[in-house]
Parts: C-alpha cells; structure tokens; sequence
C-alpha cells in the first residue's frame, strides 16, 4: 500500500494538473463566455474590432470549455409543449376527399351520387352513395387509394384502413400510418421550433422530444415564457385564396369547398373564401420585415419558382378581384389586385406593430407547423433571481469548503491537510469534468456540490480512523498505514456504490432540476474516492519515504 | 492537540436500551404518518399544478393588499406569503403568489399572466417578477408518479445490493432504517408545512444515498468483527463494531453538517427547504444506522458460520451468499 509505481504516481499528478487547467476558465466566467461568442460570432464570417476585443479577453491557446448553467441560474423559459399529432391525421383525411369524390364521380352510373357523411372523429372518413347497389363496386375503387406503407416498420402494412357497413364506406389511417405520421409530426415539429428559435439567436437553446407527443424546450436568455410562446405556438400557416365573397354572419352556409374565415383586424367581419388556396406559405423562399408606401410595418416575401408562376398566373387572371392573404385561419388582408404580378414577391400589410412584423418574418421564413400545441408547463425565471442564487451560493459554498477544511486540521493534523489538498482538487475535478461533458450546472447542484464538500472527506475520514485503530496495536506506522488503507476498502467500496445507485437512479428518472443534481453528486462521488485513494494516498506516501517517521500521531 | 468528538475507546451500550430507541423511531414514524394523512404536504405546484408568480420589489408587503388587488380577478384558490431571508438586501421584499390551476391540461394564458401582473404592479408599481412558474394538471400527475417510482427504485435496488453484498438481514435493516428516514422526513414536512416539490424528493432520495453510507459503514465493520470475534454474542459484536465506527459516523455527520449549515444560511431562500431536508436527513439518518438497523439485525439474527474460506475483509467482492 505505501508503494505507488512511478507511472501511476504521473498519471494522477497528470490527472491532477489536468482538473486544474480544466477548472480554471470556470473562474474567470463572464471573460470566457464573451471570449467564447467571440469566437463563434468570427466562426460565422464576422470581424470586428469589438469582436477582436472581446476575443483577446481570453488567450485562444487555453481551454475555454464552460459549464452551462441551468435556466434557475442564469435566467430563461422552460416550455413543455403537447404537440397535437392527431391533428394531422384530420388534414390528411380532409385532403383524401376531393381524390375519392373524383374517383366516384367517374363511376356515377353505378354509384350514382356521393357524400361526405359527417363523422363525430375528424380523422374519420365517411362516405355514402346514393345507389346502394353500388356500394360494393365503391368500396373496391376506395380500397385501390391504400397503398403499402414505405417505412422499415410498417412493411406488409397499408396506410389506410378501410371498412364499410350497410350503407356507408368508412376510411381512416391504419395504424402502423398514424405510427409513421407522429414521428413525422414530431420530426418536422422540432426542426421548425429549433429554426425559429434558432431565428431570434439566443444562446444554446434545448429543444428535445420527451415522450411520444411532447417537446421540451428551454431557452436560456429569454424574457419570459410568453414571448416564447408566441414564437413557438404559432403555427404560422400562410396561404392565399380567392375571395368569394364577404359576410358578417360567421353561420353563414358556404357553398361547396368554401370557408368562411374572421377577419384578424376587423371584429364581425368575415370573409368567404375558395377552400383550396392558389398558394401557400410553404413556397416562400423568403420573408422581411418592411414597410408599406404610408411607412406602416409590413412583411415583404418572395416565392420560389413554382410559386411564382402559380402566383403570377392567377393575378394576371384576376385583376380588379380581392385576393386574401390568411394566416392560421385568420384573414390578414385582403386586397383587391391591381395588376399581374411576375416576380414572385410581393407585400403583406396589415395592422402590425413593427415587432409582430418582424415576428411574423422569423415564422414565415421557419416556415409553418404541422400541427397545434398547448403547453402543459411554462417556468419563468428573471436573470436576477438567478445572478442571486449564484452569487449566494458561491458564498455558502466557499464558507462550506473553508469550515470543512479547518475541522479536519483541528481533527487530524497533518493527515487532515492531505485529505484538504485532495478535497482541492475533488472539487477541481467536478469543475472540470462537468466543463468537459458540457454538464449544466443547476441550483440543487450547487446543492450536490456543497453536499460532496462535506461528504467528500468521508473515504479519508474512513481511513484515517481505521489508521488510528490499528496503531494502538502498534505493529508499526507502516504497517499501520498499510492496514488502515486495506481494511477501510470494503466500506468505502460499498458506501459510495449504494450511493453511486441513488445518484443513478436519479439521473434516469428524474428530470429537470433533479437530474442536473444527480450528475453532480454521481460525479462528486466517483472524483472524491479517486482523490481519497489516489490523490491524498500519493501526497502521503510521499511524505512518508521522505520523512520515515518513528511514530505519527492523527 | 487533537480535536477529538469521541475518546478513543468507547463501550457504550448501543443496543441495550433498544426498546426505548426503537420504540422511539416508532412512535415518530406513527406520529409522522398521522400527521401526513391529517394534515398532508404543503405541496409545490410541481405535483399540484398551478401558478407560482415570486415578486420583488422595494415596498414592504402588505399581505392583505396584495390579495384585495386579486380577489376581482375571479381566479379561485390564491395563496400569497411574503418571503425572508438574511441575504437579501434591506429595500429588498419578495412575496409569492400562488395560483390554483384553471382548466384541465394547459399551464396558465398569458392574459390571465397579464392580468395578475398587472394587479399586482397597482399596488406596488416597482414590482418586478422574478421567476413566474405555471404547471398543468397533466403533467403536476406525472410528476407525482414519477417521484414514487423513482423512490421505490432507489429502495429496491439498494435491497439487493446489500442482499449481494451482506446477508438478507443486513438489507432488510438497511430499508428498514430508510423508510424510516423517508417516513420521518415526510413527517417534518407535514408539520412544518414547508413546500413539497421537484426538488425535495431529490433531497429524500440523497438522504437514502446518506443514511445508507452511514448504515454500510456500520454493517462493514460488523461483518468484519463477526468472523473476528466467532465466540461474542450477536448484540456484543453489534456494540463492539458501533462503538469503533462511532468517531467516524461523528465526523462525517458533523462535517456534512457544517456544509449543509452553511448553505442553509448562505444559500438563499430558493433552495432553503431543499437543505433542511437534507440536514433533517443526515440527523435522522445517523441516528437510524444504530437504532433502527443494528436493531433490526439483532432481531432477525445472522447465520455465524458464513464467511468461512477466503472472505478476508477489504479485498472482497461482490460474494453472493
């Protein structure tokens, strides 16, 4: 036990030096952090001389990993989203129907004429034929629409599952689609939140999918959880349709493939509109936020070239008709078309402050969710909140550490300033090793931290006391040490192991908070047995050969 | 001179009065389990749902007008308390507002945000608000769930692997003092009322990773003395491998509790009751590594003629019995 070989003796001085150079950037947080943006933001192809200022805060050759710290610290919004995925099996039904119809309609002289039955599920599909004779013919031509699923885990399936009683065909998608089709919801939700919040460019972002249907998102930085809302939970659906006509009666019957939709700016006035738009907001290429002729905010966009034709094709058609411009269901505009318009861009006005203006820019260039989502859990916290809870528990934790360094002088002498000097570098190590992983720091973690302040001496302590014990009958201080090491293992073994199983369970089931606090006492457990057995093992050794004491007191 | 908290030999008689001491943990553990069907939690809006707005601002708080400004807002069950605490500076008042959950799923509008806000800034125009926190019902129910799992899992996993690592008796104990710890500690919390949330139960499961250290020490050196000593009764072997451990599970409660003190004090208010469950946790949890465990192994007994052969403590592993 007192003999360490030469290279382990470097490898856990390397290890050692290694915490050191690792924790240190921690210290100096704020020069780095702006070091570190620096960095990226010339990353990216800017240079400035600001920038170059910010960037020589921090030499370049030094490490300069950080641990993030968590939105309770540093301030931000915590949104958990449900996303309504079943949302998208209704948009897919609606969009079968005019294919069935048609199909149908080409067989009329034996079907005779076809509705669509209302269905109390909108992801439900009924259809009845007028010449009932006809059904079984119907119901083969609606089941060639299915066709074989695409995807690795739905093969051997169809998409849609059809069926049909007396005198009705009921269509639905199968299982294994609506399977496909909410991870598909779910893929293409996340991109878009990740992009608009990407947009507004705070700084590391989490957007993560928990679950079947929901999103985490957390961004550091942000005021409050309510402008986040806005710019996530807008789904940001642009088309643009043909006016038919207006209306203050929202009741009023619409004609065959119609909607009526409200006016956004004008209370009690809608608007009848063609069903299927002439274009849609997925064509943009692009979309600023401008002002109109009368200097009010306004958004302009451009299309890309299908939708430039398509867009230039129906003005040239219609000049002198209205055309509305429909945002999420609501009409933003509706103005009457002057004359063709070629290029493809073109001008949204409205009544819009030059925030939501620009706001509706960033949404319309991410481009538009797939579905709807409400929000199960909202946090809020102010950067000063945060900037108290750091500050006050840098203090508790350097009143902690010093408190628990001078009692273990006071206790053990000599041997508790080795176990000080290990518990240095304990807390070193977690500094570095969550800098490392790109850990996040949370407030129950600096909890954990201070925790494993004052547990971290317990292996030493272990020894220590089992030292004492075995040079009472005195076989030596040597062999005392030896005995001291050998037969404290099996305690301190086991203790930090069950401890260690707690600290993992927590991080597996916890989340939040609770699983920033679990990586810090996991890891707090793992360093402080390592600078126990290792670190304060080696400073003594190396006391021990260079003095060769006769006897030791502890 | 050496600070010492024990002299160097103790015989103190640990297990003798143990009616007395088990009894004692019994009654508190009754007692505790009254109290929190009786009275319950005080629970957060993470395992209830609802809306916490925390407010500072440079006025004293008036309790009473803050509630006046919100009782027109028609929003139900609102809990307002003010906050101390020493390290806030003298113009510094915080309060928490505290609304019960509208609706079934969703966490809270924004207008209804908007409003309380609002009302509140009436009243004291330099408000700010510092952290606004809202959980839906859906998500407070998880959570619960969540928290019970992971509790049963930490207990369950720490069975076995002092079953492995011991005898079935030793595990048996080692829970039986953690129940006792999570039992007791529920218990303060019912009494005191302080807020249950997320981060409690983070501070109940690391005091089962606490006590449980204390109680392995303990049952280590037991295991030790009773291939050392085949001759000595189970309770003397018990007293004996306490009262050698007891220096050490002295010195590390006091110094985990010197830390713990320090952050209790220092550390602000936002993590106030997550420390007093862990310094409750690590009173409770020395006590019942003696009184609870070493107890119930006396009780149940152990087989003395395992641990023959090539079981030399320090250098064993993970030898199933």
């Amino acid at each position: 036990m007192l003999q360490i070989s030469l290279w382990k003796r470097a490898l856990i001085v390397l290890l050692c030096l290694a915490a050191l150079v690792y924790a240190t950037p921690n210290l100096f947080y704020d020069r780095v952090e702006r070091h570190n943006d620096a960095v990226l933001a010339m990353e990216a192809g800017q240079d400035t001389p600001e920038l170059q200022a910010e960037r020589s805060l921090w030499p370049d050759w030094a490490p300069s990993y950080l641990i993030n710290l968590g939105l309770d610290l540093r301030g931000g919004a915590h949104l958990l989203a449900e996303v309504h995925v079943s949302d998208v099996y209704a948009d897919r039904i609606d969009a079968l129907w005019p294919e069935v119809r048609d199909l149908l309609l080409n067989e009329r002289a034996i079907v005779g004429g076809v509705r669509r039955m209302p269905s109390d599920d909108p992801g439900v599909l009924i259809i009845a034929v007028s010449n009932a004779d006809g059904l079984d013919h119907a119901f083969e031509i609606v089941q060639s629409l299915s066709r074989p699923m695409q995807t690795l885990t739905g093969i051997g399936q169809q998409d849609l599952e059809i069926t049909r009683d007396q005198s009705q065909i009921r269509i639905t998608l199968s299982e294994a689609e609506r399977l496909a089709t909410d991870d598909r919801t779910m893929a293409q939700s996340l991109e878009i939140i990740r992009r608009r919040v990407d947009e507004v460019g705070t700084r590391e972002p989490t957007i993560l999918r928990q679950g079947t249907d929901r999103i985490l998102i957390q961004v550091p930085g942000i005021g409050s959880a309510d402008e986040l809302k806005a710019l996530i939970g807008t789904t940001a659906r642009l088309t643009f349709h043909p006016v038919i006509g207006t209306t203050r009666d929202p009741n009023e019957t619409a004609g065959l493939r119609q909607v009526i939709h409200p006016s956004a700016d004008d209370e009690g006035q809608f608007y009848i509109l063609e069903q299927t738009p002439v274009v849609t907001g997925e064509q943009l290429v692009d979309a600023q936020p401008d002002f109109d002729q009368n200097g009010r905010p306004a958004v302009s966009f451009r299309f890309n070239p299908a939708g430039a034709r398509a867009f230039g094709l129906y003005t040239a058609e219609n000049i002198g008709s209205p055309f509305a411009i429909v945002l999420d269901d609501k009409v933003i505009s509706a103005p009457v078309i002057q004359s063709h318009i070629p290029g493809g861009s073109g001008i949204i006005t409205g009544r819009f402050s030059v925030e939501e203006s620009t706001n509706l820019a960033v949404l319309l260039r991410a481009g538009a969710l797939p579905a709807q989502m409400t929000f199960l859990e909202e946090r809020t916290i102010g950067p000063e909140l945060g900037q108290d809870s750091i500050d006050a528990g840098k203090i508790a934790a350097v009143v902690a550490m010093s408190l628990v360094l001078v009692y273990m002088v006071l206790s053990y002498g000599l041997f508790g300033m080795f176990a000080n000097i290990a518990l240095l570098f304990n807390v070193a190590m977690i500094f570095a090793i969550l800098s490392l992983i790109g850990g996040t720091l949370t407030l129950p973690g600096i909890a954990g931290i201070v925790l494993t302040i004052g547990m971290a001496v317990d292996a030493n302590v272990l020894i220590f006391e089992r030292i004492r014990e075995e040079l009472r009958t005195a076989r030596g201080t040597a062999r005392a040490i030896e005995l001291g090491y050998e037969k404290a293992m099996s305690a301190i073994v086991d203790a930090n192991i069950t401890t260690f199983i707690t600290a993992a369970i927590l991080f597996a089931l916890g989340s939040g908070p609770v699983r920033g606090f679990s990586i810090t006492l996991g890891l707090g457990i793992i360093t402080s047995v390592f600078a126990a057995l290792f670190v304060a093992r080696l400073i003594l050794v190396i006391w021990y050969q260079h003095r060769r004491p006769k006897t030791i007191t502890i | 001179m050496r600070l010492k908290l024990v002299p160097d030999q103790t015989n103190i008689n640990f297990m003798g009065p143990w009616r007395i001491t088990f009894g004692l943990s019994a009654l508190l553990m009754v007692l505790s389990t009254v109290v929190f069907f009786a009275v319950g939690l005080n629970f957060g809006i993470d395992f209830q749902g609802g809306t916490s707005i925390r407010t500072q601002g440079t006025q004293a708080i008036d309790v009473g007008s803050y509630r006046d400004a919100i009782t027109p807002l028609n929003l139900g069950d609102v809990s307002i308390s003010e906050v101390f605490d020493p390290t806030y500076a003298a113009d510094q008042h915080v309060a928490t507002v505290r609304i019960q959950s509208i609706g079934d799923a969703e966490s809270v509008t924004p207008e209804v945000l908007a409003q309380v806000e609002a009302a509140l800034v009436g009243v004291d125009p330099t408000l700010t608000f510092t952290s606004v926190e809202s959980v839906g019902p859906k998500v407070s129910g998880e959570l619960v769930q969540e928290a019970i799992i992971a509790v049963i899992a930490a207990l369950c996993s720490v069975l076995i692997y002092i079953w492995l690592r011991f005898e079935w008796q030793f595990a048996l104990g080692a829970v039986a003092a953690l129940l006792h710890d999570i039992i007791l500690t529920i218990g303060v919390f019912s009494i005191l009322q302080i807020k249950f949330d997320l981060a409690i139960i983070a501070a109940l499961l690391t005091i089962v990773g606490y006590s449980l250290n204390d109680t392995v020490v303990v049952f280590d050196r037991v295991r030790e003395n009773l291939i050392k000593f085949k001759k000595r009764t189970l309770e003397d072997v018990l007293n004996l491998s306490l009262n050698e451990t007891l220096s050490r599970t002295l010195m590390t409660s006091v110094t985990t509790l010197i830390a713990l003190i320090a952050l209790f004090v220092l550390g602000g208010d936002v993590i106030r009751g997550f420390v007093f469950a862990m310094i409750w946790g690590v009173l409770v949890g020395t006590w019942s590594s003696v009184y609870v465990a070493a107890v119930i192994v006396k009780r149940l007994g152990v087989r003395r003629d395992l641990g023959k052969g090539g079981d030399k403590p320090g250098t064993q592993f993970a030898t199933a019995p």
